[in-house]
């Protein structure tokens, strides 16, 4: 492990501050009113930690991916709806810094997420493409006067759209692409108008305010990314998503742990032979599942971070790369929701119920959107295809 | 060595447009491969032509063009007949 740059470690230290004093006061009634996190995110804001991933010279806080991560991580263990928000956010924020080099749209753009706290949300899944984010059925169509583009998409889900204040789209290059040659485009508020298709009142991650949406909007052609869409999938956007998403998985079983460990310490304080209660028997097999999930989301982080610091980024773009973080995101989005049923195991009544301290249910309820969200079977079946041809896996 | 690609990639590639007419650097993913037929295009040039691609080289790069398989190919010795 290396030493903390101080930077990051003052970041860290003041989002576990927005943890313990906002989100985590806040997450039962985020969760029972299925309502945004709105607190948390003022108080996310107020530290600036929404350009966390941007560059010092655009003005954000240039702060490692890894303590990002962790800032996942920490989130999650107080309110996963929190956690999700924050790293939905980064995954745009980072993707868009990864690849802005040489278009002074965006770093200008970043430099206003900076400056502006502006918040991201992603617009990638649609209605017609079965969860496939590699394919789009909207296009951008350029207008008549060459100065303006336009387009319209069918979202099933967009998370916490209506809190936006950006989005991140991804689209058909043109008219006439094929449903895989895709772009990515960047709408700003005042640019979109989003026409809600859907209630939201969903199991789990409920502050995430994830109904559908249309999404209409006009933007200047430089609004994307010039670098080739798949490039900035292998590259950025998916071991981004898998890495933040299961450091937050992990922050929400850590606190599940958490909660049946204090269960198990009020039980043994009550006994008076000074065996350990059955109970402690139950939490060390536990401890056995929550260490096996805390291994792969570090060892994926690390391999990730490795990766990122060669020159090219070439290991990035590997069948076998793809593999790797698809398998992070089954591993994780299984392993998270078992500990926190583990735990609901060990608290017994206490646990299941809402009104307990060693509570679990938000948890277990939060954690199984995780196999859904990017549907796990979908991720197996690509894996299974890049099976076929990889050797080192 | 370019005329094997092309029968490969018409019986594998899986491309809407007729594949007699693309250039041999036109990027076969611009013209609608998918990444299954993808692989399935890697799996029967390993096949045809006797090699086995190394992890490094598994890339959607390298298998972007004509152009770009037959590089790879020489890459890995395959001669290129007189």
């Amino acid at each position: 492990m290396s030493v903390m740059a101080d930077g990051d470690r003052a970041f860290l230290d003041s989002i576990i501050e927005v943890a313990d004093e906002v989100a985590g006061p806040h997450a039962d009634s985020v969760d029972r009113d299925a309502r945004f996190p709105a607190e948390a995110l003022d108080a996310l804001r107020a530290e600036r930690a929404l350009s966390a991933t941007i560059p010092a010279e655009l003005g954000g806080g240039g702060i490692s991916f890894s303590a990002v991560a962790r800032g996942c991580f920490e989130l999650g263990r107080r309110c996963g709806s929190t956690a999700m928000v924050f790293a939905m956010h980064h995954i745009q924020v980072a993707t868009i810094a990864r690849h802005a080099a040489g278009s002074q749209w965006l770093e200008s753009y970043l430099a206003s997420v900076a400056a502006d706290q502006r918040l991201v949300a992603s617009v990638t899944t649609e209605l017609g493409t079965g969860g496939d984010m590699g394919r789009s059925i909207a296009a951008l169509q350029p207008g008549e006067d060459g100065v303006t583009a336009s387009f319209e998409k069918q979202a099933p889900v967009i998370s916490y759209g209506a809190q936006a204040d950006d989005l991140f789209v991804t689209l058909r290059r043109s008219p006439d692409a094929e449903q895989n040659d895709q772009v990515i485009a960047v709408a700003q508020r005042g640019q979109f108008a989003l026409e809600q298709t859907g209630t939201w009142d969903p199991l789990g991650m409920r502050g995430t305010c994830s109904p559908g949406f249309v999404v209409r909007a006009q933007i200047a052609p430089e609004q994307t990314l010039a670098t080739p869409f798949p490039q900035i999938m292998a590259e950025s956007m998916v071991p981004i998503t898998h890495i933040l998403w299961s450091h937050l998985w992990l922050g929400i079983a850590t606190d599940a742990f958490d909660r049946a460990r204090a269960f198990v310490r009020a039980a043994a304080k009550g006994s008076s032979d000074g065996a350990p209660p059955p109970v402690a028997i139950r939490l060390s097999h536990l401890l056995a599942e929550l260490s096996l999930l805390r291994a792969e989301v570090a060892s994926g982080l690390a391999e990730f971070v490795e990766a990122s610091e060669e020159p090219s980024r070439e290991r990035l773009l590997t069948m076998t790369s793809t593999l790797r973080f698809n398998n992070l995101k089954i591993a994780a989005s299984e392993q998270a929701p078992r500990v926190c049923q583990g735990a609901m195991g060990v608290c017994g009544i206490m646990g299941f119920k809402n009104d307990s301290p060693y509570s679990v249910g938000r948890h277990l309820r939060d954690t199984m959107s995780a196999s859904l969200m990017i549907a796990n079977e979908r991720i197996h079946q690509t894996n299974a295809s890049l099976l076929l041809i990889a050797k080192d896996v | 060595m370019t005329d094997d690609i092309r029968q490969l990639i018409k019986e594998f590639g899986r491309l809407p447009v007729d594949v007699d007419t693309l250039a041999t650097d036109a990027d076969l993913y611009q013209a609608g491969m998918s990444s299954h037929a993808s692989v399935n295009l890697m799996l029967a040039i390993e096949d045809h032509f006797d090699v086995e691609f190394p992890d490094r080289m598994l890339t959607r790069g390298v298998f972007e063009s004509i152009d770009a398989i037959a590089a790879a190919l020489t890459e890995l010795g395959v001669q290129v007949p007189a």
